[in-house]
């Protein structure tokens, strides 16, 4: 740079994309191929395999191919449960990103001592099994509880309103058990992110609001991404929240899952269902994984 | 010309650090006013507080007669050009430049007009659809500059705006800069550690130190008449002695006595009585250096000592030459080359001259302001309120 007569006027140098791989790139990146594949694509395509078969009468599963299992995924009870396992993972993502938000900026303007305290306690819940405080909750909102009572002896509800065995009760759980996932990319983004320009924006005549909405909010945007994956995916996939929390009212299809294999002895039903939520959880991460990479500007980085 | 951005009395502190005390300064409608001083020295925060980043904890600032200390920064005519640049990566350079507009609520065509002169204006016509990651330094300061430029503010902020850059670079765009001020004739405040970006640029500089202003006035006043021993080390070189007036020469020159040296002739800015303890600055370009001893001239002082040292600069070299316990810096201009010359060297006797108008007395002197010519310029970060 330094010998360019007119270095401004200068075109940035592409760099385009690197080689593919060298040999020992693909040495390195072999044990997480194979991890992912022994423990992820082999059992996937198990399970889709399996929902080709029949079912035998003890339970396990037959011989031949058949499409009996997946004509039976038309039952009127499943697109009911299904729409309600996507509405509630899509409240609970919507939640944890706005209450996740407002936290994790706090915690990276915090100042330094403050933001290792703050990030213990983001993480603390974590100490303790997931089951237990499932539990709590349970003790919590249970119909004789203490907050029940103590709601209905205000007359906030009425006597035959619980606070559990319910869809909103599966959310607010929900909601709890994904937050810390939702705070913490959302931290690492808006600690890298470049607060001087909020104050660009300020001085370009935005109000605080506006700033944070036209500068911050797509500076920390793979952060809030990242954050909606972590939530959205577990919570497509949860069983033991709507399991103890929702009651048949608050089923989920995870609970469905459960049902065919313990109750129903059905593997290849199981197996339709949970292929049908593998592929709705995997299909928009594809398409999340083509945009980001058509969007990355790793192919148009300077050289320096 | 009356005042058009006001600083009256401004203090500010970030905790224990007292950054800027009871600061006064006038700057001038379509002006380039520089603050310059090194790292530290309250400058960047003097700027923050026109900006309306930084609120002060005493003082008013006032912008073309009205007090703005209040307003917040999106309600001031005044644009900053960040030292980082603070481009908006998710935007194209003209997105970035069309920002401020936008925000404003102007109509789109407008907008595109606008956008368009200002990328005329920076030369960067055929950037507009490039992300300010594919851009160069010299490259995003367009950008930076003109995003400013396009809200016609009253006062453009620049805070070390060539800080970033190299120097062949930095010496362009300096000039650049001041095309481009010419073009758009609005008030320049300039922040920078760099004494030759302010030099060149400025109609008038504040050397700022230590949260206080050292001294205003014109590159030339402060070169040539400055004030205190900081202003006169930090902006260019120069050579400190302590001397005490011993006989005062049909009033306009003082006979100085100096330790080692015979009389010293020097002239008064302001009246001095014999007995005065006196702190004289001599740049080195002002003395002349000589093998043969010069002939004796009214008003020059004439003095020998012995070469310690020769740095050979290109166009000047630079001696340091010992007088009994001073060594002084003197530089010398070549003229022409001489081959057969020939040359002074290492420990040559030699003679300095110089003229009683060229030595300056100091009112005020620090001893410790004499490090500062050793040292090279700091990168400036100055305390921010985090």
């Amino acid at each position: 740079m330094a010998s360019d007569p007119w270095p401004g006027f200068a075109r940035p140098r592409l760099v385009g994309r690197r080689p593919a791989s060298a040999p020992g790139e693909l040495v390195l990146s072999l044990p997480s191929l194979l991890w992912l594949g022994v423990l992820f694509v082999v059992p996937t395509a198990i399970i889709l395999a399996m929902a080709f078969k029949p079912a035998d009468p003890y339970g396990g599963v037959g011989s031949g191919w058949t499409l009996a299992t997946w004509r039976s995924l038309g039952d009127p009870n499943y697109p009911a449960i299904v729409w309600r396992t996507i509405r509630l993972s899509c409240i609970a993502t919507v939640a944890c990103l706005l209450l996740g938000l407002p936290a994790g900026y706090a915690i990276a303007r915090a100042p330094f001592r403050w933001r290792q305290t703050l990030l213990l306690l983001v993480v603390v819940p974590f100490w303790t099994n997931f089951l237990v405080r499932i539990f709590a909750w349970k003790v919590l909102l249970h119909p004789e509880g203490f907050l029940r009572n103590a709601l209905l002896s205000a007359r906030f509800i009425r006597p035959e309103q619980t606070l559990m065995y319910n869809e909103e009760a599966v959310l607010l759980v929900l909601i709890y058990t994904y937050l810390p996932f939702a705070i913490l990319p959302i931290f690492a983004a808006a600690e890298k992110f470049d607060f001087s320009l909020v104050e660009a924006a300020l001085d370009l005549g935005c109000n605080r609001i506006k700033a944070l909405v036209l500068v911050f909010l797509p500076g920390i945007s793979r952060g809030l991404l990242t954050a909606a994956l972590v939530v959205f995916i577990p919570a497509l996939g949860s069983y033991l929240i709507p399991d103890i929390m929702g009651g048949p009212a608050g089923e989920m299809i995870g609970n469905k899952i459960a049902q065919r294999v313990f109750v129903d002895r059905h593997l290849p039903h199981a197996s339709a269902l949970s292929a049908l939520l593998t592929l709705s959880v995997v299909a928009p991460m594809i398409v999340v994984l083509l945009t980001r990479a058509s969007r990355s500007p790793a192919g148009l980085r300077r050289e320096t | 010309m009356p005042a058009f951005l006001q600083f009256e009395g401004i203090s500010k502190a970030f905790g224990e650090v007292q950054a800027l005390r009871t600061v006064t300064l006038s700057i001038r409608k379509g002006e380039i006013f520089s603050l310059l001083g090194p790292s530290g020295c309250g400058k960047t925060t003097l700027l923050r507080v026109a900006a309306g980043f930084e609120r002060p904890d005493e003082g008013r600032v006032r912008l073309d007669g009205e007090d703005i200390t209040e307003l917040p920064p999106n309600r001031r005519r005044v644009n900053t050009i960040f030292q980082n640049y603070a481009l908006f990566p998710h935007l194209n350079v003209g997105e970035n430049i069309a920002f401020g507009l936008r925000v404003a609520g102007r109509p789109r065509r407008e907008v595109r007009e606008e956008v368009q002169r200002m990328l005329r204006l920076v030369q960067m016509e055929d950037q507009v659809h490039k992300k300010p990651a594919q851009l160069s330094g010299g490259q995003k300061q367009r950008v930076a500059i003109a995003r400013a430029l396009i809200n016609r503010p009253q006062v453009l902020l620049l805070d070390e705006p060539l800080a970033a850059l190299d120097l062949k670079l930095r010496q362009r765009m300096l000039i650049e800069l001041d095309m481009i001020h010419d073009e758009v004739g609005t008030t320049f405040l300039y922040v920078t550690h760099d004494q030759s970006e302010a030099m060149s640029l400025s109609d008038h500089i504040a050397v700022m130190n230590n949260g206080q202003v050292e001294q205003v006035g014109s590159p030339l006043e402060i070169y040539e008449a400055p004030l205190s021993s900081f202003t006169a080390a930090f902006i260019g070189d120069t050579n400190f002695f302590d001397g005490t007036v011993m006989e005062a020469v049909n009033g306009e020159y003082s006979l100085l006595g100096i330790n080692g040296f015979p009389d010293v002739l020097c002239f008064n800015d302001r009246p001095r009585t014999v007995g005065d303890l006196v702190h004289l600055s001599l740049r080195p370009e002002k003395l002349a250096i000589t093998r043969e001893r010069p002939p004796h001239r009214l008003h020059h002082n004439v003095v020998n000592g012995v070469v310690e040292d020769v740095i050979y600069l290109g166009s000047q070299t630079k001696y340091r030459v010992r007088v009994s316990e001073y060594l002084l810096t003197v530089l010398r201009q070549h003229q022409r080359t001489l081959l057969d010359e020939q040359p002074i060297t290492w420990d040559d006797g030699v003679w300095l001259d110089w003229h009683a108008d060229d030595g300056y007395m100091l009112e005020r002197y620090r001893e410790r302001d004499e490090d500062l010519m050793s040292l090279p310029p700091n990168d400036s970060d100055e305390p921010r309120g985090e």
